[in-house]
């Protein structure tokens, strides 16, 4: 058995004209939360697909355990998986669609009703999956993924559309399954749910690989302090505080804003020479922030307003 | 999991079976289109007996000439093929539209399983409700017609062959679109794809001269599978068991490209 649990290497997929995945690599790791972060469109969901040979890649191979994941004897105690968007007949009950899944395994009708009432859909079990709820599907997708104790749980996305109950089930289930020495692989487009929950990251954009570092890294090596400072006097004060490690960015008339020094810094130089104050904030770059300036030039379409908007991309 | 249940949990033939036949059972389409199917088959069949015992003395000597008990009594098998045909497309086609097939593909990457799960869970299935469903048609159908003794009996040469044809028809035509479904992975190409090869095909086909429609028309999968469940074929039509083998050639063969394309392509 190879170290890794999955095993992206060199994989290239075109859809038409269009690359989705460019000869993107990586290793995820056992025993840990891997976080897969990129904004959306840029190729998350798939590469999940061709770790699952959903989708063949154009060049380059994916592996589970050691294997490709068609090659398993028992696919679904390797790696469970929430896959994008829908993946449940709508006509069919949540409690029929995992049995058929799981007599796929010859897993016990016993199982299927333990997780059911695991994910909490003990209520709807009967009804109709198309009358589902976002956070009732994802919960049912869940409970799909987890089937067959699978050693590897691979999940797209996993709190969209949950409410905040839900959001908070979700992180504690994969640090429990992390914790039980499980892989588990999670997909995000939100920086802020990702520090939360993983330990390591796997970063890309427009397909490509970005990043491929713990969390713990990856905010050092992103997040910028900054100073924010109002001043009628601007102009005067932002010639006095140049330096060469100092960045000076006039973001609105009379206000600064300014790297590379700190606010005792700032606020000393300003006392030095008269200069009146009106506003003096550090300013912590958010892990949002920080995401999108490390994503920025990989961002499939850059909108004016994404500029103004908080960073909350609308899921795809 | 000790490795004790690992090796219990292969996927098996038998065990993808298991669970086409849950996926099959578990959606209201399936119900609809097969009491459709039935109603069909009984209904059509029973009024046709019905209209025939009861203007019987005011038929033309043509008309009487024409009829035939068996004939009218599967009446009904003409229309409810194309419910066992929509079926076998929706089958395959509705786990596309909803994305299901994703789940499915996950669970039994292998892919070939659950094409070959779904046509002999719906083959059975098909041949299992088809089958009593003729039979009793004609059994009813003869009843109604012993006022005018028009009935004829099971033992009539041809009559268990026809029923028998008639059932395995319907279950070749739903695995027929069963296979088309699986091509096209849309329901309403695959429907559209399976009517105009059965119901479309023979009148195109009239359009050219006789000479050479002649020779291609018993051929066509709606005539050559339609001779197995004809009473007295006419000189054109295929032997029965060979235009129900050539039939089911068609079938196989529209499922054997939908094997090779599911094995190719992306889902």
């Amino acid at each position: 058995m190879g170290c890794c649990v999955i095993e992206v290497s060199g994989v290239t997929k075109r859809y038409g004209k269009k690359t989705a995945v460019e000869d993107l690599s990586f290793e995820v790791r056992p025993g840990v939360v891997t976080g897969f972060l990129g904004p959306n469109g840029s190729g998350k969901s798939t590469t999940m697909r061709l770790i699952l040979g959903l989708d063949a890649p154009n060049s380059g191979h994916t592996r589970v355990n050691g294997r490709p994941y068609r090659e398993h004897a028992a696919p679904l105690h390797e790696v469970g998986a929430l896959l994008e968007a829908r993946s449940v007949h709508t006509g069919r009950s949540a409690l029929n669609h995992l049995l058929a899944l799981a007599q796929t395994h010859g897993i016990p009708r016993k199982r299927v009703a333990e997780l059911i009432e695991m994910v909490g859909l003990k209520e709807v079990a009967g009804k109709r999956a198309g009358d589902f709820s976002l956070g009732m599907g994802q919960r049912l997708g869940i409970a799909s993924a987890l089937l067959g104790d699978p050693r590897t749980v691979m999940l797209d996305e996993p709190v969209n559309g949950l409410d905040p109950e839900g959001i908070q089930w979700v992180r504690r289930l994969l640090k429990n399954l992390a914790s039980e020495g499980r892989t588990v692989f999670v997909s995000s487009h939100l920086m802020s749910e990702m520090a939360l929950t993983a330990e390591h990251l796997i970063v890309i954009g427009r397909g490509k690989l970005i990043a491929d570092t713990s969390v713990a890294d990856f905010l050092q090596r992103a997040s910028k302090q900054a100073v924010r400072v109002r001043s009628p006097q601007a102009e005067r004060l932002a010639e006095l505080i140049a330096g060469p490690d100092v960045g000076v960015n006039a973001v609105a008339p009379s206000v600064l804003e300014v790297t590379g020094l700190d606010s005792e810094q700032v606020g000393t130089t300003a006392a030095e020479h008269g200069i009146v104050l009106y506003e003096l904030s550090p300013q912590t770059a958010s892990l949002e922030e920080a995401f999108m300036e490390l994503t920025r030039d990989s961002v499939e379409f850059h909108g004016e307003a994404a500029q103004a908007e908080p960073s909350q991309a609308v899921a795809s | 999991m000790s490795a004790d249940a690992v090796s219990l949990g292969r996927v098996t033939q038998r065990r993808v079976n298991r669970s086409e036949w849950t996926k099959l059972r578990s959606v209201r389409s399936t119900r609809w289109t097969l009491l459709v199917a039935l109603f069909l088959i009984l209904g059509i069949g029973i009024l046709a007996c019905v209209i025939f015992e009861s203007r019987w003395t005011h038929l033309s000597p043509h008309d009487r000439l024409r009829f035939h008990p068996l004939r009218e009594s599967l009446a009904g098998v003409n229309f409810a093929q194309l419910a066992f045909g929509v079926l076998g497309v929706l089958t395959i086609t509705a786990e596309y539209s909803t994305g299901m097939i994703r789940s499915s593909l996950s669970a039994v990457p292998r892919r070939l399983p659950v094409l070959w799960g779904k046509a002999i869970v719906f083959g059975v299935c098909a041949f299992a409700i088809s089958l009593p469903a003729v039979f009793a048609v004609f059994f009813i159908g003869q009843a109604i017609l012993t006022g005018h003794h028009l009935n004829i009996a099971l033992s009539h040469p041809g009559v268990l062959r026809s029923l028998f044809g008639a059932a395995l028809f319907l279950t070749v035509m739903g695995l027929f679109g069963l296979g088309l479904g699986a091509i096209v992975r849309n329901t309403a190409g695959g429907i559209a794809l399976l009517v105009g090869i059965m119901f479309m095909l023979p009148p195109i086909l009239d359009l050219l001269p006789s000479s050479v429609s002649d020779s291609i028309s018993p051929y066509l999968p709606s005539n050559a599978g339609g001779a197995v469940w004809t009473i007295n074929p006419d000189p054109n039509t295929l032997h029965p068991w060979v235009g129900l083998a050539l039939f089911a050639g068609y079938a196989a063969l529209s499922l054997a490209i939908a094997a090779v394309l599911l094995l190719r392509r992306d889902t």
